[in-house]
This record gives C-alpha cells, sequence and structure tokens, in this order.
C-alpha cells in the first residue's frame, strides 16, 4: 500500500506540478494572479473530450492543438485586460477579482456550451494494459500524462533557460523596473509569457480528465486553489519548483487517500494554510505584509 | 450664524441617519407589499453579508474569498446551540455568534498575509471549515452532510425581524466606523501599513477587531438564515456563491462607503431574481462582465460616479 501511495503520488505530482506552471510564469513575470487558470485547465479538458468523443482524436493531438488554439485566445486577451491592470494602482489585487471575474465568464460560457454534466475520457484511450512496476498495477494513462507532463516541464525550462525571451521573462521576474531600464522589451516578453502560461493551463487540461477523474464547469476554481498552493509550496518562476510542490502534492493526497480516505479533500487547503502560516514568506519570499 | 463647514456637516449626518431609517421603513412595509418574503428575506442577509464584505475589503483592503466560512459555522453554531442544548432560537443564534468569533480568533494569523495570499487562504480556510463540518466523522455533532433540520423551532416571523435588526445594527455600524478615528486608522492601514504603524495606529489590534465585528456580522447572518430556513445541508450554508455574490454586490456599489454595498445588493440582487433563478448561466456571464468592466473602468464601484464629481457619499 505504501509503495502504491508513493508512487502514484508522484505520478500524480508530476502532473500536478504541470498543472501549475501556466500559473506561476504569469504570477511571476506580471505579479497578476490568474484566478481563471483552473478554468483554462478546464477548457484544454474539454477540447479533449469533444475531439475525442467527435472525431476519435487522440488525447495526444489535442496537446498541440490546445496549445496552438489557447496562445492564440490568451495573446489577443492580453492586451485588453493586463496592460490596464499593471497601470493601477494596486495591480495584484484588482488582478484577483478581475480574473474573477473572467473566471465566473468562463465557467458560465462552459455550462452554456458544454452543460452542467461532468464529462470524462475512458482510460483504456491510452492503453488497457496496466504498468506493472513493483508488484502494484499503475494505468497506463497516468503513466503517459506524467510523462507528457516531465516533458513539457523539461521544454518550459529550455524556454526559460536558453531562449532570448526567456532571458527577458527571468529578467523581468527578477526586477521589473531594472529589466525596462536596461532596454528589454517589457510588455511584449509579458503579452508572450501570458500567452505559454495559458497555452500550459490548457495543455495540462488535456491530460486532466484521466487524472481527476471527471470535468465539470465547476472543477476550475479547486484546481486554482491546488496550483496556487503548489506554486507556494514550489519556488516562482522556477519550473522546477512547481515540480517539487507537485510532489509534495501528490505524494500527501495519495498517503491521506490510502490512511484516511474521508479527509482527503482537506489536503491541497490545509497544505496550503500550513505553508502560508508557519513559513509565511513561503519559497516566494513575497507573501507577508509589512506589518 | 454657523459657519458653512458647519451646516454642511449637519446635513451628512441627515443623510447619514436617514439610511437607516429608510432601510427600516422599506423592510418593515416590504412583506405587507411583497408576497415572497424568501426572496426579501435574502436580499436583507446578502445586504448584511456585502456590508460585512464592505468593513473588511472596503475599509481595510483584505478580500475575504471565504467570507461565507464565519456564515456556514455561524448556521451550524446555531443549530447545535438548538439540537444540542435544546436553547431557545434567538439564543442559539448567539452559540452561532460565538463559534464564529472562535474561529475569527483561529485563523487570525491570515491577517498575516497580504493581497492574493489572503485572499486565497481564506478561500482554502473556509473549504477547510465546509469539509469538516460536513464529514461523517462529525455525524453526531453536525450530522455531516446529512443537513440540520429544527422544524421545531421554525418561527419565519421572528427570523425576520431578527435580520430586520441585524441589517440595522449592520448599517450602524458601518456608518459609525467610517466617521470615526477608527474607520480613518483602518483606512490607513489599506493604504500604508508602515506609515500608520508609524503614525500611531496599533495596526495588529485595529485589524484584529474588524476582522472579529465582520465574522460576528456573517456568523449572525448565517444564524438567521439556518434559523429562517430551518433545513439546510453543509452545501448550502458554505456555498462559495454567497461570498461570491457578497464581494460582487459590494464592489458594484463601492467599498468604504455604507450606501455602496446597499445599492449594489438592492441592484444585483434584483437583477439575480429576474433572471439568475431561472437561467443561473446567463447571471453568472452577466456578472462576470461586470466584474471584468468594473474592474478595468470603474474601480471605485458606481457610487465612485458621484464622488469624481466632489459629491458626499455616505
Amino acid at each position: 500500500m505504501l509503495e502504491y501511495s508513493l508512487i502514484a503520488g508522484i505520478l500524480f505530482g508530476v502532473f500536478f506540478g504541470f498543472m501549475a506552471l501556466g500559473l506561476n510564469l504569469i504570477f511571476g513575470v506580471m505579479q497578476v494572479v490568474n484566478l481563471a487558470h483552473g478554468d483554462f485547465v478546464v477548457l484544454g479538458g474539454y477540447l479533449a473530450v469533444v475531439a475525442y468523443s467527435s472525431a476519435h482524436v487522440n488525447p495526444l493531438m489535442s496537446l498541440i492543438l490546445a496549445l496552438v488554439l489557447f496562445v492564440v485566445v490568451a495573446y489577443v486577451l492580453y492586451f485588453p485586460l493586463i496592460p490596464r491592470l499593471t497601470k493601477s494602482k494596486d495591480p495584484e489585487m484588482l488582478s484577483l477579482i478581475l480574473f474573477f471575474g473572467l473566471s465566473q465568464i468562463i465557467e458560465a460560457l462552459d455550462v452554456i456550451g458544454f452543460g452542467n454534466n461532468p464529462r470524462s475520457l475512458p482510460l483504456a484511450i491510452m492503453g488497457s494494459v496496466p504498468l506493472h512496476f513493483l508488484g502494484q498495477n499503475y494505468q497506463m494513462a497516468w503513466v503517459i500524462t506524467a510523462l507528457v507532463s516531465l516533458i513539457m516541464i523539461g521544454v518550459t525550462y529550455g524556454f526559460l533557460y536558453y531562449t532570448r525571451i526567456g532571458y527577458a521573462a527571468r529578467a523581468v521576474m527578477g526586477n521589473r523596473d531594472e529589466a525596462m531600464a536596461s532596454g528589454l522589451p517589457v510588455a511584449q516578453t509579458s503579452a508572450i509569457i501570458f500567452a505559454v502560461g495559458i497555452g500550459l493551463a490548457a495543455m495540462a487540461g488535456v491530460m486532466s480528465p484521466f487524472m481527476i477523474g471527471s470535468i465539470d464547469p465547476s472543477t476550475g476554481l479547486g484546481l486554482t486553489t491546488i496550483a496556487f498552493a503548489i506554486v507556494v509550496i514550489g519556488s516562482l518562476g522556477n519550473p522546477l519548483g512547481s515540480v517539487l510542490g507537485g510532489l509534495v502534492y501528490g505524494i500527501s493526497v495519495m498517503l491521506m487517500q490510502t490512511y484516511f480516505s474521508s479527509w482527503s479533500n482537506l489536503v491541497p487547503y490545509l497544505l496550503l494554510l500550513i505553508i502560508v502560516l508557519v513559513k509565511p514568506s513561503g519559497l516566494l519570499g513575497r507573501g507577508v505584509r509589512n506589518a | 450664524m454657523l459657519s458653512p463647514k458647519l451646516v454642511s456637516r449637519r446635513s451628512h449626518m441627515g443623510t447619514n441617519v436617514a439610511i437607516p431609517v429608510v432601510l427600516l421603513a422599506a423592510f418593515s412595509v416590504a412583506p405587507m407589499v411583497y408576497a415572497n418574503q424568501a426572496v426579501i428575506f435574502q436580499m436583507m442577509a446578502f445586504m448584511v453579508l456585502a456590508q460585512g464584505v464592505n468593513l473588511l475589503y472596503g475599509f481595510t483592503g483584505y478580500l475575504p474569498f471565504g467570507y461565507v466560512g464565519f456564515f456556514g459555522i455561524g448556521a451550524y453554531g446555531m443549530a447545535i446551540g438548538i439540537e444540542l442544548f435544546h436553547l431557545p432560537g434567538l439564543v442559539a443564534l448567539v452559540v452561532g455568534a460565538l463559534f464564529s468569533v472562535i474561529v475569527a480568533l483561529i485563523l487570525s494569523p491570515l491577517l498575516r498575509l497580504s493581497g492574493a495570499y489572503f485572499a486565497i487562504s481564506s478561500l482554502a480556510a473556509s473549504e477547510v471549515l465546509y469539509n469538516v463540518v460536513a464529514n461523517p466523522a462529525l455525524v453526531h455533532l453536525t450530522n455531516g452532510p446529512y443537513g440540520e433540520s429544527l422544524v421545531q423551532s421554525y418561527h419565519p416571523e421572528t427570523s425576520y425581524i431578527a435580520m430586520v435588526v441585524l441589517l440595522i445594527v449592520t448599517t450602524i455600524i458601518v456608518i459609525v466606523i467610517k466617521n470615526t478615528a477608527f474607520g480613518r486608522a483602518l483606512m490607513a492601514i489599506r493604504e500604508d501599513p508602515v506609515s500608520a504603524e508609524m503614525a500611531g495606529i496599533a495596526v495588529v489590534r485595529t485589524r484584529t477587531i474588524i476582522w472579529i465585528v465582520s465574522a460576528v456580522i456573517a456568523g449572525l447572518t448565517g444564524a438567521i438564515f439556518g434559523w429562517h430556513l430551518s433545513v439546510f445541508y453543509p452545501s448550502t450554508v458554505f456555498d462559495l456563491s454567497i461570498s461570491i455574490l457578497a464581494i460582487v454586490f459590494t464592489l458594484f456599489g463601492g467599498g468604504g462607503t455604507a450606501i455602496g454595498p446597499i445599492l449594489g445588493s438592492v441592484v444585483l440582487y434584483g437583477l439575480y431574481n429576474a433572471i439568475g433563478i431561472s437561467d443561473p448561466q446567463y447571471f453568472e456571464l452577466i456578472y462576470g462582465l461586470l466584474i471584468v468592466l468594473l474592474v478595468l473602468f470603474l474601480p471605485g464601484g458606481v457610487v465612485s460616479l458621484l464622488q469624481r464629481r466632489g459629491n458626499y457619499v455616505p
């Protein structure tokens, strides 16, 4: 039982780390809390479900579709929303409310477009033979999702550390004003990171029906909270921090489900509270008022 | 001869006194004019909650996404008072308020967090409360997920009057706080906690007091609400959309004023009743759009249109 919880925890943890990655990037670069993050994940999930049920598109193909589609959508959304926000008096607080409104809009559109019923993908699409490891069986879909997540985290890492936009993004994360003073294209970088962050959320969404069972319009807010907890546990802007946060979350959830199953819903919320209260600066270092 | 300044102060006093008086008159007459008492009752409940959010967000800048946690705990505290201790309804309300104070004290370390961290942590805290109350392990105390049924103490008239009283008292509290040094201390903390501390404001004590006051307001609202319904489930009284509506009503009207949350509740709750019951998704769409537009173009709410022209807004 213990081995099973640990290994399943790692598989889930890698996925949830990937799920939180986009929130991490956007928060890091723009100081904007994308409360609609979970809703973009859910939209990615709907894309996969609809593509599979109407045209038998394999979710692995939907991944690419989701990335392209949502990068474009987010890039278009950036210009009316973010520049006005960053100029306002209290961008962090106002962004919370603004993206909360966006999240309500997406939820409402989900209900109008897809109905209230939970939708899911059959696990057997990814192969019906379970992976046998250390005497336990694991769903093939979980293993493949974890692999996809690892690859995408690696790609994001490469993007941040080995491309010009990635350098610029990390400079903006470090200090926005200095980045601007050194002549970096801060606005352009922000727009690209915003688009990439939401594209990544939608990609994680494509795989999410395998990991969270089913999706419905109200799944989003819970996913946002989980992602926020993971971002706080890990460290800002560093994709490896998201993996760490994801692993902590995944393993704790699996252990709770095995040993105290009726309390396992509490895990993300308790983890978040413990982290912000016990180590209030978080690994992000920005969590505390000065007084 | 009165100086012009003194005259204007007196007329402000008049508008401030008028608000609770008008509310009292409106909600005393309303049940005789409009047959659907449930709608009027819920509008009052949301008005009180919006004022509670106003005290925290409008004056202090803490956005409590998990405000419904106090509401739910108040309702369950009241239910425990009736079911376990066999108290009369009005006394059980005090038990509900006590429970919300205890929870507020336990959660007061959250006030150390800033901005987004506070908002999301308070949401997490309310989810923890919900999952604890609804847990099958607590079935002897809260009846777990199966809900509370208090039909033996169902008093719709008394609970209606209790809600009117709570609304009036809350409105007076907001007006008093707004017009005293305490309210200005809160706004100073909102603008800059460090400068406020240096100006001699006891930041930690002040914000803890307002936190407990707004928790009691939500707890009493939940207690009276639960008493009025007399049958409810954890998912009814810990419904996240309760916090959300209260926040949106406050934002729409304008935080930091006494009239803003009232205005927001009347207009938006009216809208909710017109279209929200039959087609909740269209209402959600409209208020989602409304939030986005408000933040981008009118972050001070509707009353800021008046304030911009230099008018006094109570």
